[in-house]
């Protein structure tokens, strides 16, 4: 069997310890100044496939991907730091990319780069959309394993304990195949100072969306974006007498 | 070729149209003819050859949506179940297809199925609940489909318009779609649940397109618990990392539980502690919930967290810190240490 080559698409989002504002028009949230980092659950893939080639796994390469601005070539290079081998940037400074369209420019990533397996992470942070794996293994005609939280690859088979309502399932199934991750599936490592000097030398490739066919416009047109309605703490108790008081007043006992 | 044959269909149109110009169209209200015209598949869910009531959100969104509303369900008691979910009030028809290969769900012979099945009835919208098996599915129904698919709506305002919590519900998003047609997942707590009473809708086979599955289901191994299920409880009691450990958190929470009949839920600091099971989780990252009541004791109430429970009607909290972020959106706070709380409150709701 040849090895596994293996593509981890990454994105760059608002870092999850921010707390989102929405812009005066009521048109976006805000981003500019505001701290970015790479999808947490991006994390996880990156860290399992480089895993995968640690537990000895025949590893051939892991290219990390990411659509969007210059600026997440900053997270393509944490990627690398983390293990990734290199990493193709299509970059689109205006446009923001639906799930759909993403999902087509990675197929033909896959096709081009003959890819067996990618590795998503389940949703990304900020439009918590949840559909680019399954999308990307629809348009393939792959096996899908999503939110995976354990994955043992055996030669040609993939076996991969998945979370679903109410506890795990576990399926088996071949390469090539589409898995997106969720966050039992491991604790990503921090890159090391060494590892990111190194990760500088790795090579970067730039693409533009013209290159994979795909449009910048949206499918989903935005009508606005508020802030949701703002909840009031009821203000604090004594003690538990008061507690159950309360609760009694406002019915929820 | 495909645009010259569109455009030549258009001419037609045009001409025939043209020619018939003199009898006046029916004037009906906008808005009716737009409700005339729709028509909705919402997915339902089976398990063991049951119908899930929890999927039944998707009903009652399309509801909002108004136009007719068909159920699909698909296992191999097929026909059972879409004659309990005939009984659904709202639906005017069940499709079913009845075949073992759908049971578990798995979207790799699930999609190509609903695909012929939403493409033979000409569908305006298509809704599932935002559950583990439709966020799993839909996706890749819509890139079958090439639509770009619409997760986990909260309301709806329009025929092509939705609305959905973005970045961990710190933002709420409106769009408007122009595909067709509309796939759209659906937050179950964000809409009544659908009564299984009353109606009488027509039962009929769908088509089974008998696409081949390359992925094999082993096995599974769901958390057994009596307590009423999470996502739809009336009451949730939910414990975070101030319970310490695991043994802390069976002797705490589930008591508390029992005494006002409701289920257990957890924050993620507490589930990646272990304290409590995966299944637990309430947040971004795991379960939604908008119960009567939430009481949680030992959550700070991160971002994250408030996300999936900032829609209960009334917020409950203990937390020995006063300046936690959860006091903030909590209708009645107690700071206070909740080992001896959380006891003291479970025992005088017990001789309430």
């Amino acid at each position: 069997m040849s090895g596994l080559r293996i593509l981890v698409p990454v994105k760059r989002v608002i870092d999850y310890a921010v707390k989102p504002r929405v812009n005066k028009a009521g048109t976006a949230v805000e981003t500019q100044g505001v701290k970015h980092s790479m999808n947490p659950f991006d994390e996880l893939s990156i860290e399992e496939a480089v895993r995968l080639r640690e537990r000895k796994k025949p590893v051939e390469d892991i290219l990390a991907f990411s659509a969007g601005p210059a600026k997440s070539q900053d997270i393509l290079r944490t990627a690398m730091a983390m293990g990734a081998d290199r990493a193709l940037h299509v970059v689109e400074e205006k446009a923001e990319l639906e799930p759909l369209g993403v999902a087509k420019i990675l197929k033909q990533v896959v096709e081009d780069e003959k890819r067996n397996l990618v590795i998503l992470g389940k949703q990304s942070i900020d439009d918590d959309a949840n559909q680019t794996g399954q999308m990307l293994a629809g348009l393939l005609n792959w096996p899908q394993a999503t939110q995976a939280s354990k994955v043992d690859v055996d030669g040609e088979n993939v076996t991969v304990t998945r979370e679903v309502d109410g506890g795990v399932e576990t399926l088996k199934t071949k390469l090539p195949m589409v898995i997106t991750t969720d966050l039992r599936l491991n604790e990503p490592r921090y890159a090391s100072l060494p590892n990111i000097m190194k990760a500088k030398k790795k090579p970067l490739e730039k693409k533009k969306l013209e290159d994979y066919g795909v449009g910048a416009e949206k499918r989903l047109k935005t009508v606005k974006v508020a802030e949701p309605a703002p909840r009031q703490g009821g203000g604090k108790v004594e003690d538990v007498d008061g507690m159950i008081k309360k609760l009694k007043e406002l019915g929820a006992l | 070729m495909v645009v010259l044959i569109r455009n030549s269909l258009l001419r037609h149109a045009t001409t025939c149209l043209r020619q018939n110009a003199p009898t006046p169209l029916p004037r009906l209200p906008r808005n009716a003819a737009i409700k005339r015209l729709l028509s909705t598949l919402a997915i339902l869910e089976q398990r063991e050859g049951k119908l899930n009531v929890g999927s039944l959100a998707s009903i009652s969104a399309a509801q909002k949506l108004g136009g007719s509303i068909h159920g699909f369900v698909a296992g191999s008691n097929g026909k059972t179940v879409a004659e309990e979910a005939a009984k659904v009030e709202g639906l005017e028809k069940v499709i079913y297809v009845d075949n073992a290969d759908y049971d578990k769900g798995l979207p790799e012979n699930y999609a190509p199925l609903l695909v012929e099945n939403i493409k033979k009835g000409g569908y305006t919208h298509v809704l599932a609940g935002h559950s583990a098996f439709g966020k799993n599915l839909m996706p890749r129904v819509s890139a079958l489909l090439d639509v770009q698919q619409i997760s986990d709506i909260t309301d709806i305002e329009g025929e092509d318009t939705f609305v959905r919590p973005i970045y961990a519900g710190n933002a709420i998003l409106t769009v408007k779609s122009e595909d067709s047609p509309k796939v759209v997942t659906v937050r179950g707590t964000a809409f009544p649940a659908a009564v299984v009473e009353g109606g009488k809708a027509a039962v009929e086979e769908g088509v089974d397109p008998k696409a081949e599955c390359p992925t094999q289901w082993v096995s599974e191994d769901l958390a057994k618990s009596d307590r009423p299920d999470l996502a739809t409880a009336e009451k949730v009691v939910s414990g975070g990392r101030g319970l310490k450990s695991k043994e802390e958190f069976d002797r705490v929470i589930p008591p508390l539980a029992d005494a006002l009949g409701a289920a257990i839920g957890a924050s993620r600091a507490a589930v990646d502690s272990g304290f409590a099971d995966n299944s637990l989780q309430v947040g971004q990252t795991g379960k939604n919930v908008a119960p009567q009541l939430y009481l949680c004791a030992g959550i700070s109430g991160a971002i994250q967290h408030l996300a999936g429970m900032k829609d209960s009607k009334v917020i409950a909290a203990i937390n020995k810190d006063a300046d936690a972020p959860i006091f903030q959106v909590a209708d009645v706070g107690l700071v206070g240490d909740l080992f001896e709380k959380v006891p003291e409150l479970t025992e005088k709701l017990k001789s309430a």
